[in-house]
């Protein structure tokens, strides 16, 4: 087999888009989780129902949307429901598997911040807040997420939780009594991430080919726990990076 | 029942300083032109009400017309911050800014519930999160039957609503279709509703898909073709993400977005003259 060349965050995106299944229903975020989810729809999992919080179900955009609403969403939908039925029959009401969500920062126990870095009233950097993401971490059967990794992004502690992941690890996501089961795993340009079944903290499972395991921890902000044995992710193959290449190629095209 | 008025007079009549205004808008059909006829008005106190405020809350917000915003997500979607909303809310330039943040699921369940007439939505969510901490509006209460606790936040009921649609009737009926957020909830809810349209046509009827908002619950419906530049009227343009991608620029600076706004909006009599402009300049 001859060896693709490939960029981090084609790795990354390959990586995510492998954790939906063929018979998925996932609730997708724009940006990194929307390309994962529509290269899986155009590849392995064909049959997968891509659901957007502006109220568009099923939909199958030939180009990426550069926002949550845009037309090709509806047009290419099975059906379209406001705003607020998507939040209480569709999410609330427990029809939707898998939540994607991107984050800003996360801590060892998958709670996620998208709102501010710094204090609330005078923030560092005021991001652009929450969205649909703190009920889609909680509604989902699972939650995927994904980001880049570094030692900003990856902290100790968060300034501000917007979605909360295992909170404080072991059974406290269970005890506030939230729908689903929460963060399944984080993937990032350097590796995957997976909660321990106990303790619930995120721990390195796999690392993409060409990176250490040193070097993961040293982009994480807290001693990161290290699965005894790490995997190898296997590399993006020909005919997944032609389905990426091909899905970001339309949609330059689209915004030119 | 409804009056076909200009946009001029509808704004003027109904959005007085100090209102609170919910202009929505689900990245589909959001109301630009009414936007910028407030900013042309220099209408200012507002407290503005929006689920997804974009570029034309970051206007209002840089043209110093607003006190206060109530949001679940602001931001520039897809392409980054609303520069203009960072500043008045970071460095108070041009003016302090005042917010209540929320998440979707409690704004729409506060529209829906303002529609409906109760003083509080009950919904699932926010647990875990720090949201409670640093918004006294957001409370809890237990279910009489289960025990679960639940979240509870107040009704939205703004002054005033105002939406773009695809199209009204004569006597004022207003229908709109594919995306459609949470338009119908923001009319419901509110004191009063401006609605403008891309045409006016003899009738609309149900038989055709999408949403009617009868003419008895709407003020005002004002006829502005393209109103919702450079957002999209699915079925008569596209979104223009173009000119999304180019407003980055345009607001970073707090000068250059002044003189835009003074080349585009304030020196523009109306919206068909705003549109001509950005069409010449290469914008659309």
């Amino acid at each position: 087999m001859s060896e693709a060349s490939y960029s981090s965050s084609e790795m990354m995106t390959v990586a995510a888009s492998r954790m939906l299944a063929e018979d998925d229903v996932c609730f997708v975020g724009i940006g990194l989780p929307s390309a994962a989810a529509n290269m899986a729809r155009l590849g392995h999992a064909r049959n997968i129902k891509l659901i957007y919080e502006s109220g568009t179900l099923d939909t199958k955009p030939q180009v990426l949307p550069l926002s949550i609403g845009d037309g090709e969403l509806a047009d290419t939908a099975k059906g379209v429901v406001s705003v607020p039925e998507m939040f209480r029959y569709w999410l609330q009401g427990g029809k939707i598997r898998t939540g994607f969500l991107g984050a800003a920062q996360i801590d060892r126990f998958a709670n996620i911040n998208t709102t501010v870095i710094g204090d609330y009233a005078n923030p560092k950097v005021r991001l652009p807040g929450a969205g649909g993401a703190p009920e889609i971490a909680s509604h989902c059967q699972r939650v995927l997420i994904t980001l880049k990794h570094s030692n900003r992004a990856f902290v100790e502690k968060l300034d501000f939780i917007t979605s909360v992941g295992f909170l404080d690890g072991g059974d406290s996501r269970e005890k506030l009594g939230l729908p689903g089961k929460g963060p399944a795993m984080v993937i990032t340009d350097l590796g995957i991430l997976e909660p321990d079944p106990v303790s619930r903290e995120l721990t390195l499972t796999s690392v993409h080919p060409g990176v250490s395991v040193e070097q993961v921890v040293a982009a994480t902000g807290w001693p990161l726990k290290v699965a005894d044995k790490v995997a190898t992710t296997p590399a993006p193959t020909e005919q997944e990076l032609a389905i990426l290449r091909d899905l970001n190629a339309r949609t330059q095209a689209a915004y030119n | 029942m409804a009056q076909h008025l200009t946009l001029t007079e509808a704004i003027s009549r109904y959005v007085l300083p100090g209102s609170t205004v919910a202009m929505e808008g689900f990245t589909h059909l959001i109301p630009f032109a009414a936007g910028h006829e407030i900013i042309r008005q220099g209408i200012t106190g507002l407290t503005l009400i929006r689920m997804t405020p974009d570029l034309i809350y970051d206007q209002l917000i840089g043209m110093g017309c607003v006190d206060k915003m109530m949001f679940s997500w602001g931001g520039n979607p897809g392409v980054g911050s609303l520069h203009r909303f960072r500043d008045a809310f970071e460095n108070q330039n041009p003016k302090p800014l005042a917010i209540e943040e929320h998440a979707h699921a409690a704004m729409a369940n506060a529209y829906a519930a303002g529609a409906s007439g109760l003083p509080v939505a009950i919904f699932d969510g926010y647990q875990g999160t720090s949201y409670a901490s640093v918004n006294p509006n957001i409370k809890s209460v237990t279910c009489p039957f289960t025990g679960k606790v639940l979240a509870a936040v107040p009704a939205i009921n703004p002054d005033v609503a105002i939406i773009h649609a695809q199209k009204a009737d004569k006597e004022g009926n207003v229908w709109l279709k594919d995306i459609v957020g949470v338009q119908k909830e923001a009319v419901l809810a509110a004191k009063v509703a401006i609605v403008t349209v891309e045409e006016i046509v003899e009738s609309v009827d149900d038989s055709q898909g999408g949403t009617i908002i009868p003419s008895w619950v709407i003020e005002a419906v004002c006829c502005v073709p393209m109103g919702a530049f450079p957002s999209y009227a699915s079925g008569y343009y596209p979104r223009n993400n173009r000119f999304y991608i180019k407003w980055d620029a345009i607001a970073r600076d707090y000068d250059t977005f002044s003189a835009w706004m003074q080349q585009y909006v304030l020196d523009s009599k109306d919206h068909q003259q705003f549109m001509d402009k950005l069409r010449e300049a290469d914008y659309v």
